[in-house]
Formats: structure tokens, sequence, C-alpha cells
């Protein structure tokens, strides 16, 4: 059948018009890969060294002893010293489990507020602005009545994190499911996707991009919850990341209390860091950029 | 001619009786269809053309059984509709094969089996190879091809199209119909095509059926005339949408 060979022909070079030619392989030469990781590096490499200098600067410039203010040339080499000591990364392991265990209660929470607010209308109507506001309170303000509750322990830190943290997650949530499009959802109905397999299948990974924004909002949270909390919950003289501040602090120990500063930062970039990658990740699958 | 008389010899597949459908209540109360019967012959190709307002989009959703009728009945029988739309809808997290699995996965069709009905499908589509893209890397016309698939998967013999090819270009457009008319009588299609362009309405349908806006009523129908595959641009074709077209700018102007 001659015609119908000439319409399928006519169909696949529409399509191979339409659609962008395939990219030259994945194969890039290691000269190629190298230069790429270099044009990515050397702008933050000479912002780190930009701040170190003008650090520098400030501490020669004498605006303060060097007792309070040491400079990089002194915090650095102490910082060192204290990664490798097992004090350190006990303390480290103390608030990073603090903080995991403390997100991972918000997640809970917030995962079920937020199902149940966008599920049940009265609930929405009820406490749809309260969870907004919750989440611009500082959840700091929380710490002498967590403290009153639970007393000097633990459960008062996680009790302030998922104040802190479970707003930003069910928010998340709750605009993921909102903001779903309603093509989207038509078409689901129309292909019969109900109850749980429609939340399975189309409304949770519908609201996956938002729900992980929401993630990174709550995390920011937890984290800030978890410095104002060990800092001010100093649970039997326990080592952990804010307690060795304080200690420095007590000790008047500033290159020290310098290096731990710097530690949170660190800290922080590589969850930063984790959060931006999957959410590019899902978006790049999703199509939103390519 | 001999398309026409084959798939109208045989029995009614959707049945619409003296249908109403009313939204709202008491003074914003609004009537988007009022005593509309229709009758689609198994297989038949049928388009309904209207201005805006004539309540074909709630006719298809009627149809489809996701609302129900204020007054009168809506029977499709024993069988299985699918509904198109002008966006393709696809899930833009899955791949293309995947979001032909939905439907099937909806109807607990065996894993195995879901591969091999996808590979097959997009055989149909003329989509062989695209089973692992994403609905972002296809071109508009590829995705509506995708979401035929995705409705054929639905095991639908009644497939409901709404306006499906509004958003593409002429030439797209032109090759879809084609594909959309092999595609209707490998698989022995009952199809209700909703379209505000007559030309393609009189290129696609055995019958024309001409609804009235405001609320949806039927004025007329026409036979289409001439053998398929007919051409867009064909005279035949160009005669048959003038006489239509005069018909639906009269209703039209009634309401200015």
């Amino acid at each position: 059948m001659p015609e119908t060979r000439s319409r399928g022909d006519a169909v696949q070079g529409l399509d191979a018009l339409e659609t962008q030619p395939e990219r030259g392989g994945d194969e890039r030469s290691v000269a190629e890969t190298a230069g790429r990781i270099w044009a990515a590096t050397w702008p933050k490499l000479a912002a780190v060294a930009l701040v170190l200098l003008a650090w520098q600067a400030v501490v020669w410039s004498g605006w303060r002893s060097e007792w309070v203010f040491p400079g990089p040339d002194r915090v650095l080499p102490t910082l060192f010293g204290e990664i490798t000591t097992p004090e350190f990364w006990e303390a480290v392991r103390v608030t990073m489990r603090r903080a995991f265990i403390g997100f991972a209660l918000a997640l809970a929470v917030g995962v079920l507020l937020g199902l149940a607010v966008s599920r049940f209308k009265p609930l929405r109507v009820a406490i749809g602005s309260l969870i907004t506001g919750l989440q611009t309170m500082p959840s700091i303000v929380w710490f002498p009545f967590a403290m009153l509750l639970y007393g000097i322990s633990e459960s008062a830190i996680m009790f302030v994190i998922v104040l802190g943290a479970a707003p930003s997650i069910a928010g998340g949530l709750t605009s993921g499911i909102d903001y779903v499009q309603p093509s989207l959802l038509r078409a689901g109905k129309v292909m019969g996707l109900r109850g749980t397999q429609r939340y399975r299948l189309l409304i949770i990974p519908a609201a996956l991009p938002m729900f992980v924004t929401g993630l990174k909002q709550g995390w920011a949270f937890a984290w800030r919850s978890l410095m104002a909390g060990e800092l001010l919950v100093i649970i039997n003289q326990q080592n952990s990341i804010g307690w060795a501040l304080s200690q420095a602090r007590q000790l008047n120990d500033a290159e020290r209390l310098l290096g731990y500063i710097i530690i949170v930062l660190v800290i922080g970039i590589l969850i930063d860091v984790f959060f931006n990658w999957a959410d590019r990740s899902l978006r790049r699958r999703w199509g939103i950029t390519r | 001619m001999s398309t026409i008389t084959e798939t109208r010899t045989g029995t009614t597949a959707v049945r619409i009786d003296d249908i109403s459908k009313v939204f709202g209540r008491g003074g914003g109360a609004v009537t988007a269809i009022d005593g509309m019967s229709v009758q689609v012959g198994e297989g038949e190709f049928l388009a309904l053309l209207g201005a805006s307002g004539c309540g074909k989009s709630t006719l298809l959703s009627l149809v489809a059984g996701l609302e129900c009728p204020t007054t009168g009945s809506v029977d499709v029988g024993e069988h299985r509709v699918a509904m198109m739309f002008q966006e393709a809808a696809l899930f833009p997290w899955l791949t293309v094969g995947a979001n032909i699995e939905i439907p099937m996965k909806v109807n607990k069709v065996p894993k195995a089996e879901r591969r091999k009905r996808v590979a097959e499908l997009l055989d149909l589509v003329r989509l062989t190879g695209s089973e692992r893209k994403r609905p972002h890397e296809l071109s508009g016309g590829m995705r509506q091809r995708v979401a035929l698939a995705r409705a054929l998967a639905q095991d639908a013999d009644v497939l409901l199209m709404d306006e499906p090819f509004g958003a593409l270009d002429a030439m797209t457009r032109d090759i879809l119909h084609d594909e959309l008319e092999r595609i209707w009588r490998e698989r022995s299609l009952t199809i209700m095509f909703v379209t505000h362009n007559v030309r393609e309405a009189v290129r696609l349908g055995d019958r024309v059926v001409l609804l009235s806006s405001r609320p949806g009523r039927v004025i007329s129908e026409f036979e289409v005339k001439g053998e398929r595959p007919r051409r867009i641009d064909s005279a035949l074709i160009a005669e048959q949408a003038a006489v239509i077209t005069d018909r639906l700018r009269e209703e039209v102007s009634r309401h200015a």
C-alpha cells in the first residue's frame, strides 16, 4: 500500500522535524569534563579566598584584640586540629542525630497535617491560616514553654524542631496538592483513577516539586531551631555543636568558637546542596527546565 | 461511500435521549444543555459542531459518565468510553510508556501484558521507540498521539474527543486527521468528535451534528458526502463546509 506508506513517512518526518535532534553523545572527553568542573569551581574558590582575605584584613586593622577576634591564620589550624579529635566527631554525631530525628518527626507530622488539611475542607478553614502563621513565628520563642513541658531534655529540642519545621512541610504539601494542574486531574478522572491509587499515581507525584521546596524550607527551620536549642537547652554537659560553642565562649576560646561557626556553615551548605540537587533533578525529570 | 453504509448498518452505540443539564440553582442557574437527543451508531464517526456555549464539553462529560444529566438519559450500553482533550494532559513525571500504562494499572492488567500492549499501541500511533521519552521531549502532535494511545489503553471502543487537535498547527492537524481515520477504521471505534472547525468536522465525520448555543440544542444534522480518505482542501469538503458555515452563522447572529 504505497499510500499508507507515504502517510507513515509524513508522520515520521514531521516528528523528526519537530523534536530536537539528539545531542551528540554523552561521552565527553576528559579534558572537557575537567574544564567544566574548573569553570564551576574557580569562582567559588575565589569567593572563599576573598572572604578569608577580608577577614584577615579586618584582624590586621586592629579593630579588636586578637584573642577576641582571631584571623583565619589562627582559626583554620585550630579547626583542622579540632576535626581530628574524637570529641569533635562525637559533637557532630549528636547534633546530626538530633537534626535527622527531629526532621523525621517534623516530616511525619507535616505530611499527616498537610494531607489532612488538603483532604478536609473544614479543617483547612479551621487551621489553614494557623499553619501559615506558625511558619512566620521565630521558633526560639517556643523554648521557654518547651522547657516547662519537657524539662531540660532532648524532647524539648525535638518539640521545638517539629513546631518550627512541620508547618513548612505541611504547607509545601498542601500547596503542591492544591496546584496540581486541573487538566491532569481531569485526565485522571477520565482514566478512572480513584482513592489511594489516585493519590499514589497522580496527586503525590504531581505535588512532589512543591513538596521538596517545603522540605527544604522545613529543614532550614529545623536546623535553626536545633542550633538555638543546643545553646539554650544544655543537657547534662552532653557534647554537641551547640555545647561546644557555648563552652568556647565561656573559656574565651575565640579560635574554637569561630571554628565551630564555620562547621555550622559548612553543614548548612552541604544539606542545601543536597536539596538543590534533588530539586533540580526533579525539575529536569518533570521537564520544567532543561 | 462504502464506509458510511458499512458503519451505519449496525446498532446504536450511544443513545442520548432528551437530556438537559442545569448548573447551579435558583436565580444563578445556567442551562448548558436543553432537550438534546443524539444517537451515535456503532462504528460511526460523529462530528459535533457548535460555537462557544453550545455545551459540547458538557455533553461529552455526560457521555463519559463524569457528570449526570439533570433530566433525560445517556445510554452507552456495554461500551467502554475513553476521552481526549485539547491538552494531551500526559503525566510529566512519567515516560511515554508509563503514561500509556496508567489506565491498564487502573484495570489491573498484569505487568507483562501491559508492556506488550504499550508496544502495540505505540506502534499503532507510529511512535515505536519513543517509549522511554518524556512528554516534554515530544512535539504537540506526538503528545496527542500518546494521549490517543493512552485513551485506547482503556480498552475503550467509544472515544470522545474534545477539540483534540485545536492547539496544533495546520500541517500536523492534517496528518493527525489521516492517522485518526486510520486508527478509527483499524480498531472499529465509535467516535464523538467535538470541534468548532467546520472543515475539520466535514473532513472527519460521517455525520455532522450542529448545536445551538446557550442553551445547547441540536439544530440540524448533515450527512457528509464523499469517499474516505477525504482531503480537507478538496472542493467537495469546501462546498459542504460552506453550507454548514452559513447555518452556523445564522445561529450565532441570533445572539447579537
